[in-house]
This record gives structure tokens, C-alpha cells and sequence, in this order.
């Protein structure tokens, strides 16, 4: 409890020693204040919040991290120790490393289509007027300390504009990258704005290789204007030391389409909150997510679908495989408001046990105030069906690989929903990976096997 | 039809038909909550120390904790200092020992239950408890005859305080939640039951809860034991005189089932549910638990929720004998300003239980109605299987339906499944109703008790026929 104190007053204290600095930006004066006042009041949750319940948050606020309020990396070239596991995947890519944007020489990008996509940062200075009207419009900093927090340091993350009128040609690609030798707190603050009859595919990537202990509390809020249309894969490999409580807030527009796919297949402590505000008719929305944990780690996905207007459909399908001594919590709501008749809303969330150390606690709440709207929801907890099993292992299938087949097959229902064709292979071959046991272990090599070229060694043979 | 009509239009006109009050002489406390209060109901009822002990404790305990506020319901602040905490019928000086004031049989003779035996034509054994006092039970003697005991609970704590002292509290302690510390410091009277071993209990036994005295609070405690390989069927009703202030009834159950015991619990609870304008009402707030401590053992609840203008219940069921079975069943039905946040709570901690939830919830006016649920399966709970069903029927845009389960599992042989969905009456079975003539109020009567038949069909006979006409009545004007 002590230490839990000490990293809420340490946070505290830097932000009234670095107010100054922070403040820079006028028009954010007033939210970061007023933000830092929730934080102090809020505090960070703890399990007798409802939201908390079943996920400890100590152990992770236990470490001493260090707050960085000053990008200390210089300009360092990602390529060095990172390149993309997936060769095929031909994106435009926007890296961030340690929370803040990495290509110092071009903070900002500006495709030929009119797509920008920016450090915040320099977002902030450029295009005010833009970034205004959205920043910090979507989530909740008066209930949700993380989120306040977040709010109080924001100093850069990624900014990408779509205006109306636009299908990106190539998906745009988030990394987001922590590589130190020290504890970290990092913040980073993204804000996505897609314009009338846009599209765009956007894909997020966690990639964390410290081996300490970090804490990344990210936020992330992304605009769908009328008529658009937003595809978001958010893909986490974490390490196992490190803790990310990542939130994304979806606003949609009247006939938009929004499709969001959770993929977890690594991390020690991951908590996902998904939320979706439908705020006009006609919308479609789609979430989507998996979960493969096993050792001691933790995963916590929480979703919220807010239909606030009428004639709008929401389908959710969240699957997890739970091994070893994990634990997985999955709290998923929908929320139906007065006026949003002729609403649609489903909601699905399957588990398998592998053993009896793991464990899972769902949660999947309807709260409905319209009557001409048809909702469900199921929720399952079990084992792989053992006449599946039977009917493989008669045919000749070793009981390990019929398993593996099984887990596969499971997987796959979400699997199929990705539309960007290498990235879903890669994802196939991850999850494979994943359940034969080998992705824990594999995940920080540098011979990346999964990639198409050969990896060459440079050995001087002279010298053996 | 017409005939079907008559009746439905007949109860539909009548709005709470139970809503009188008999004008007897009442003995009460004074108001308010203190411990001279309890000194009081407990010198009152004559009762041993180590229970005057154990309502001090609960109270002691009541004053640190707070009222619980997660569930979905919303109401005026209750003031504890402005209920009457004991309001017993005065007994008549010029009746002998043993008779019951013609007053009060008159009383439950008005709201269909005879207390007297003759002319009972169903065999169902009931005990009346009006306000804080317990007025009656029949057929004791026949009971007795096969080692059964059922009698209120005062009786018991004075004939059988063995069984009292070692089962009260033991399934719900007095700890265990704001209102149930409460209801431990100031229970006035409730029911207890006893079934020997090897008995298979021969009639329905029933308790008839009544709140009669107005700005008291009804607080009772129902205590049943089911010892090994015997079989109970339990049935409780309630009724409230239609007042416009707020009463609080808070009551616990605690069942108790040994080996190869079976316990059926069936509830039809129509307290007074406040007038179209949404006061007056009861406030009920029940805490009710079943436990499986036996191998092979089994608990049943039924319930129909048809008043009460809050509803806070959560039957549980802790399956802790291996191969113990829990069920649910449950109808809530809520009309104008309701409110009703209930749902069951199943706890697996033996190996090969089982436990199956359905929860159907009809919202009707401007109310809302809310599943909350736990199903929980430990570790060593291996090879344990839960289904739960719940289902929310809307009619009228203004209430609002609510599902809030929560599935705990901590084991890789255990089978959970959730199902859940909210809609609204089918148009098509509406159309095809109305179609063949059938008006659109005795069409919607029709579709929902078809909906909730599943949980009906679980009641006891007597009850199933007075539950299908509730649901009737709580509906009545609801569409249109």
C-alpha cells in the first residue's frame, strides 16, 4: 500500500515541478490541470472499483518508474533493432519509441491523397484548429483515473488526418516501440480523425523489448465522420515484464463502419479498454478480439458499446485460451440508450481452461432502455470437446497436435475477420506458433524464422 | 374466449386487490433503531441471552458498514430512525390459549388462506405471520406425527434452541451484508422447519407474509433444515396494505440440505408495489441462501416477483457436497415505477455440481428490471456444470432491462454456459394472435405467460394458477 502511495505522489510532485514546461501548449492548460485534479481525487483504481474487480493492479505499481517528460533518445534509427516481422505487409508506418514519435527529421508526413500523418506534437502546432475539435472530446477524465492521467502528461504521440473524400491506399501502421534499460512510465496519446466517405486500415502494433519492468498507459481516440469507414487491428507481443493499459475511444458518425480487432498474443499485464460510441444511425460495428496467455500473465479486456442513436448494429466476438497459472478477465458492455430503437446488438465470449491454475472471469452486462431492439449475449467457460478429440485421435492424430488443432480452429473465427491478407497470415502463423508453446520463447530472437529471407550470419570463419 | 376475457378484463380492473388493512390493535415499539430497541423486541419474545448476544453483535456490526449502492436501483435515502422495528397484533385478553382472534383469520381469510384446517381442500400446512408476529401454523400435529417441526420461529428458539443455535446464521452470517446484519440484530418472526432423516415431508409447507401496521418495517427469518435423505417443498406469498409511504421488509432465508436432502423453495412476492405514479411501495430487501452441505444434495428456488416497489434478492445456492445440484427459476415482472435488480448466485465448491439459472424478466411502464448474477466454480470444483438463461422481454419504450452476470471459473474441467437476449413481444406471435380474433391485452397475457411457462411449470399447483393471474394483473395497461 505504501509504495502504491509513493508512485501516485511521485507523479504528483513531477507534475507540479514540470507544470511550466508542460503548459506550453495553450489551449491544453486548462485540460491538464483540470486533469491532474481527477487524478489526485480518483487515485489509481483498485479492486473495490468495479472496473477493477478482478484485476490487481499492485503488483505493477509496486516499481519505481522513471517519467519522462523529455524525449532523451535523440534521434535514434529504428531500423537498427527493429524491423517488421511481416515482410509482405506494405504499410506507411509511424514508429514511436519510448512514447515519443521516432523520425525526428519528418514529424510530419503529408501523402499526395491529403492524409497527414504527424508527431502530435508538431500536429499541435500546425493544425490547432483540427486537433481542438477532437482532442480529448471522446473519453472520460472525470471517471477513469488512467485516462486522466494520461491527459495531465500527454506530450506526443501519433496524429493521422484522413479528410473526407478518401480511401488510403496502403493501411497506416502505428508501432509502438519501448526499448530502455530503465523502469518507464510512458504516455503516449494518439488521436485519429477519418473524414466523410473516407476508409482507412489502420493497424497498431506493441512492441515491447525492455526487459524491466514498464508501465505504458496509452490513449487513443479515433474519429469515424459520416459515411466512413475504419478498419483497427491492434496487435500486442509484449514482454513479460511489462504492463500496458491500453484505451481507445471510437466515435462513430451516422452510416459509418467501424471493425476493431484485438490481438494479445504476449504480455504480462495487458489491460485493453475498447469503448464505441455510436452517435449516429446506421452504423455498423464490429469488435473483435483473442487472447492467448499463459505463464503468469494477465489479460483484461474491457469493451463498451454506447448506442446512442437509433437503426445501428453492433457484433462482438471475443475468444481467449487460457494456459498455465494466467488469468484472463473479459467485462464486456452494451449499452442501449432511450432513442436507440431498432437497435442490434450482439455479443459473444468463448473460453478455453487448459488448466485448473487458470482462470477467467466474465462479465458481459446488457443495459437496455429501448424496447424495439434485439440483444444478446452468451457466455462460455470449457474444455476442448473431447468427441472432436476422439474422432482426431482414432484417425491416427497424436493427442497434442489434435489439441493444437482444435485451439486453432477456435482461434479462427476471429482470425478470418482480418482483411489485410499478410498481415492475417502472419497472425495465422503467430497464433500457431503461440499454441505449440514456442511463441514465448521465439518472441525476442533475432532470426525472426518467420520471415521469408534467410537469415545470414556474418562469422569470421578465419578466426574458428 | 369471453369467458377468459371476463376473468382478465375482472383482474385487470382491480389493481392491487390486496391492498387493505384490517383494523386490528397493535402493540409496537417505539421508532427508531438503538439497542434498547432490540433489548426490547428481545425481552419481548422471551428469548436467551446468546440470541440477544447475537443481535447485539449483528447491530454493533450493522452501524459500521454502509448501505450497498452497485445495484441498479434508485430511491429516497432510508431513514431507520422512522421505522417501527416491532408491531405485534395485541393478543384478544378474552380468547383462551391457542385461539386465533377471529379478526385476523378474517384477515387471511380475505387474502384466500383459511387457517382453518377443515376447511383447507388442499394439503398445505401454512404459517401467517402478520407484521413482526407470527399468528398461527396448521397441521402441527399431523407434522408432528413424522418427527417433522414447523413452527414459527420464536417457538423454536424456546422448544428446539439446540438446532437454532447450531444452524442460525451459519449459512448467512451476520456479516454478511447491510441488510442482513440488520435483519440479525432485529428479526421479529419468520418460520422454521425441521425434516428429520429418511422423511419425505407429505403436504407443501407454507409461510403467508402480511405487513398490516403502517410505518413499521417487516424483518423476518426463516430458518429451514433439511437433515439427510429427506424431501421438503416450501411455499412463501406475501401481501401489503396499499399505503403511501415507503416499507422496508428485509428478510433472510437460510436453508439448510444434508446428504441426499432435497428442498424445493418456491416464492410468489407481491408486496404492495406503489400506485401508477410510483408511491408508496415496498422497499424488499432479502437475502436468501441455500446451502448444499451434503453429497448429493439439492436446492430449488422458484420465484415469481411480481410487487414491491424495490426489489433487491439474490437466492443463492453454495453447492458444497460433491454431486449437489442448485436451481433457479425465475419470473420478475416489474410495471410503472419498479424496480427490481434480482438474479441468483451459484457457488461451486464440490466436485461434479451442478447448477442451472433461468431468469425471465418482463419490463413494462416506466420500470427497470435487472438480472444480476454470480455463477462461481472453484478450483477443486472439478467437472462442474453450470447453464444459465436469461432472458428480458421490453414492453413500452420507457423501462429499461439489464443482464449483469458474472462467471468466475478456476478450473479446466468445468462447463459454463451464459445465454442471454432482450426483445420485445414477437410481432409475428402478436399478428397471429390477434388474427384469430383474440384482442391485443389477451393476446400479449397470452405470449407472456407462454414466455415465462418454463419457470411456471416449476411451481407448486396451488401456486402456478395464482402466479399466471399475477403476471396478468402486473401487466394490466401496460400496452396500448
Amino acid at each position: 500500500m505504501e509504495t502504491y502511495k509513493n508512485l501516485k505522489d511521485k507523479i504528483l510532485e513531477t507534475y507540479s515541478v514540470n507544470s511550466a514546461f508542460l503548459n506550453q501548449t495553450n489551449f491544453l492548460t486548462g485540460i491538464r490541470d483540470k486533469a491532474i485534479t481527477h487524478f489526485d481525487t480518483l487515485g489509481f483504481p483498485h479492486n473495490k472499483l468495479e472496473d477493477w474487480r478482478h484485476t490487481k493492479l499492485t503488483g505493477v505499481l509496486e516499481n519505481d518508474y522513471s517519467i519522462c517528460i523529455e524525449d532523451s533518445d535523440g534521434n535514434v534509427d529504428v531500423n537498427k533493432f527493429f524491423h517488421c516481422d511481416i515482410t509482405d505487409l506494405n504499410t506507411y508506418t509511424a514508429v514511436l519509441l519510448n512514447g515519443w514519435f521516432a523520425y525526428k527529421n519528418t514529424p510530419i508526413t503529408k501523402l499526395a491523397d491529403g492524409t497527414i500523418i504527424a508527431s502530435l506534437t508538431h500536429a499541435l502546432k500546425e493544425f490547432p484548429e483540427i486537433v481542438k475539435k477532437h482532442y480529448g472530446k471522446y473519453c472520460d477524465i472525470e471517471k477513469n483515473a488512467f485516462e486522466a492521467l494520461n491527459t495531465a502528461f500527454a506530450l506526443d504521440g501519433i496524429f493521422i488526418y484522413v479528410p473526407d473524400n478518401v480511401i488510403v491506399d496502403k493501411p497506416i501502421q502505428i508501432i509502438s516501440i519501448l526499448n530502455k534499460k530503465e523502469n518507464i512510465l510512458v504516455q503516449p496519446r494518439n488521436l485519429v480523425i477519418v473524414g466523410k466517405n473516407s476508409q482507412l486500415k489502420l493497424v497498431h502494433c506493441d512492441d515491447i523489448f525492455s526487459h524491466t519492468p514498464t508501465l505504458t498507459n496509452s490513449l487513443t481516440e479515433i474519429f469515424v465522420d459520416e459515411n466512413a469507414s475504419v478498419d483497427h487491428y491492434k496487435m500486442q507481443n509484449n514482454d513479460n515484464h511489462s504492463a500496458l493499459i491500453a484505451t481507445t475511444y471510437f466515435h462513430q458518425k451516422a452510416n459509418s463502419k467501424l471493425s476493431s480487432n484485438t490481438i494479445t498474443l504476449n504480455g504480462g499485464f495487458i489491460r485493453n479498454n475498447t469503448n464505441v460510441a455510436i452517435n449516429g444511425e446506421n452504423c455498423e460495428t464490429n469488435l473483435y478480439g483473442i487472447y492467448l496467455v499463459d505463464g503468469n500473465q494477465i489479460i483484461d479486456n474491457h469493451t463498451f458499446v454506447d448506442h446512442i442513436k437509433p437503426n445501428s448494429t453492433s457484433n462482438e466476438i471475443f475468444k481467449g485460451v487460457i494456459d498455465n497459472q494466467a488469468k484472463a478477465v473479459f467485462s464486456g458492455k452494451i449499452l442501449v440508450r432511450k432513442d436507440a430503437q431498432k437497435t442490434n446488438a450482439f455479443q459473444t465470449n468463448k473460453n478455453i481452461l487448459l488448466t485448473d491454475e487458470a482462470t477467467i472471469n466474465t462479465k458481459p452486462t446488457l443495459e437496455i432502455y429501448a424496447d424495439d431492439v434485439k440483444c444478446s449475449h452468451g457466455a462460455t467457460v470449457g474444455q476442448l470437446d473431447h468427441e472432436a478429440l476422439f474422432y482426431m485421435r482414432s484417425r491416427g492424430i497424436s493427442e497434442d497436435n489434435a489439441k493444437m488443432l482444435l485451439m486453432y480452429a477456435f482461434t479462427d473465427e476471429v482470425i478470418t475477420k482480418i482483411s489485410i491478407e499478410p498481415l492475417r497470415e502472419k497472425i495465422c502463423q503467430l497464433v500457431n506458433k503461440r499454441l505449440k508453446g514456442e511463441l514465448s520463447i521465439c518472441d525476442q530472437c533475432v532470426m525472426h524464422c518467420g520471415c521469408d529471407e534467410a537469415v545470414v550470419f556474418n562469422i569470421d570463419m578465419s578466426k574458428i | 374466449m369471453d369467458k377468459k376475457n371476463n376473468i382478465l378484463n375482472k383482474l385487470t380492473q382491480e389493481e392491487y386487490k390486496w391492498g387493505f388493512t384490517t383494523d386490528i390493535e397493535t402493540e409496537t415499539a417505539l421508532k427508531g433503531l438503538n439497542e434498547d430497541t432490540i433489548r426490547f423486541i428481545s425481552s419481548k419474545k422471551n428469548e436467551p441471552e446468546w440470541l440477544l448476544e447475537f443481535r447485539l453483535k449483528a447491530y454493533r456490526h450493522w452501524l459500521t458498514i454502509n448501505e450497498p449502492n452497485w445495484a441498479h436501483i434508485f430511491h429516497k435515502p432510508i431513514n431507520y430512525q422512522e421505522i417501527i422495528f416491532y408491531a405485534a397484533p395485541k393478543q384478544n385478553k378474552a380468547l383462551n390459549e391457542g385461539e386465533v382472534d377471529p379478526e385476523l383469520i378474517k384477515t387471511f381469510e380475505k387474502l384466500g388462506i383459511s387457517l382453518n384446517e377443515q376447511k383447507m381442500l388442499t394439503g398445505v400446512a401454512v404459517d401467517a405471520v402478520i407484521d413482526s408476529i407470527s399468528v398461527t401454523t396448521t397441521f402441527k400435529e399431523t407434522l408432528a406425527e413424522k418427527g417433522i417441526i414447523f413452527c414459527s420461529f420464536s417457538e423454536a428458539v424456546k422448544e428446539c434452541p439446540e438446532l437454532v443455535k447450531k444452524y442460525l446464521g451459519s449459512v448467512v452470517p451476520y456479516t454478511d451484508n447491510y441488510f442482513a446484519s440488520l435483519n440479525s440484530a432485529v428479526f421479529s418472526d419468520g418460520s422454521f422447519c425441521y425434516i428429520p432423516k429418511g422423511v419425505r415431508c407429505p403436504i407443501e409447507l407454507s409461510t403467508y407474509f402480511r405487513i398490516n401496521a403502517a410505518n413499521s418495517g417487516q424483518f423476518e427469518r426463516t430458518l429451514l433444515i433439511a437433515d439427510d435423505d429427506s424431501y421438503v417443498s416450501y411455499m412463501e406469498g406475501c401481501t401489503a396494505p396499499r399505503r403511501d409511504e415507503n416499507q422496508l421488509h428485509a428478510a433472510i432465508v437460510e436453508i439448510i440440505a444434508l446428504e441426499n436432502a432435497e428442498v424445493k423453495y418456491s416464492t410468489v412476492q407481491n408486496w404492495y408495489p406503489g400506485n401508477k405514479e410510483g408511491e408508496g411501495g415496498i422497499y424488499n430487501f432479502v437475502t436468501k441462501r441455500g446451502m448444499c452441505s451434503g453429497n448429493n444434495s439439492k436446492i430449488s428456488w422458484t420465484q415469481v416477483e411480481t410487487g414491491s416497489a424495490i426489489t433487491w434478492k439474490y437466492p443463492s445456492c453454495i453447492l458444497k457436497g460433491d454431486n449437489s445440484t442448485g436451481e433457479f427459476y425465475s419470473v420478475a415482472v416489474t410495471n410503472n415505477h419498479q424496480q427490481a435488480d434480482t438474479g441468483s448466485k451459484m457457488i461451486h465448491l464440490g466436485k461434479n455440481t451442478k447448477s442451472t439459472i433461468i431468469s425471465k424478466g418482463i419490463s413494462a411502464g416506466k420500470s427497470n428490471n435487472s438480472y444480476r448474477g454470480l455463477v462461481k466454480i472453484s478450483k477443486n470444483a472439478s467437472n462442474s456444470r453450470n447453464y444459465s438463461q436469461c432472458d428480458s422481454l421490453l414492453m413500452g419504450d420507457k423501462c429499461g432491462a439489464h443482464t449483469y452476470p458474472y462467471i468466475e471459473v478456476g478450473n479446466k474441467s468445468s462447463v459454463t454456459e451464459h445465454e442471454a437476449t432482450t426483445s420485445k413481444i414477437s410481432e409475428d406471435q402478436l399478428f397471429y394472435c390477434l388474427q384469430r380474433g383474440i384482442d391485443k391485452e389477451s393476446s400479449i397475457g397470452l405470449i407472456v405467460n407462454g414466455y415465462a411457462k418454463e419457470v411456471l411449470n416449476k411451481l407448486p399447483m396451488e401456486f402456478a394458477v395464482e402466479a399466471q393471474k399475477l403476471l396478468a394483473i402486473s401487466l394490466e395497461g401496460s400496452v396500448g
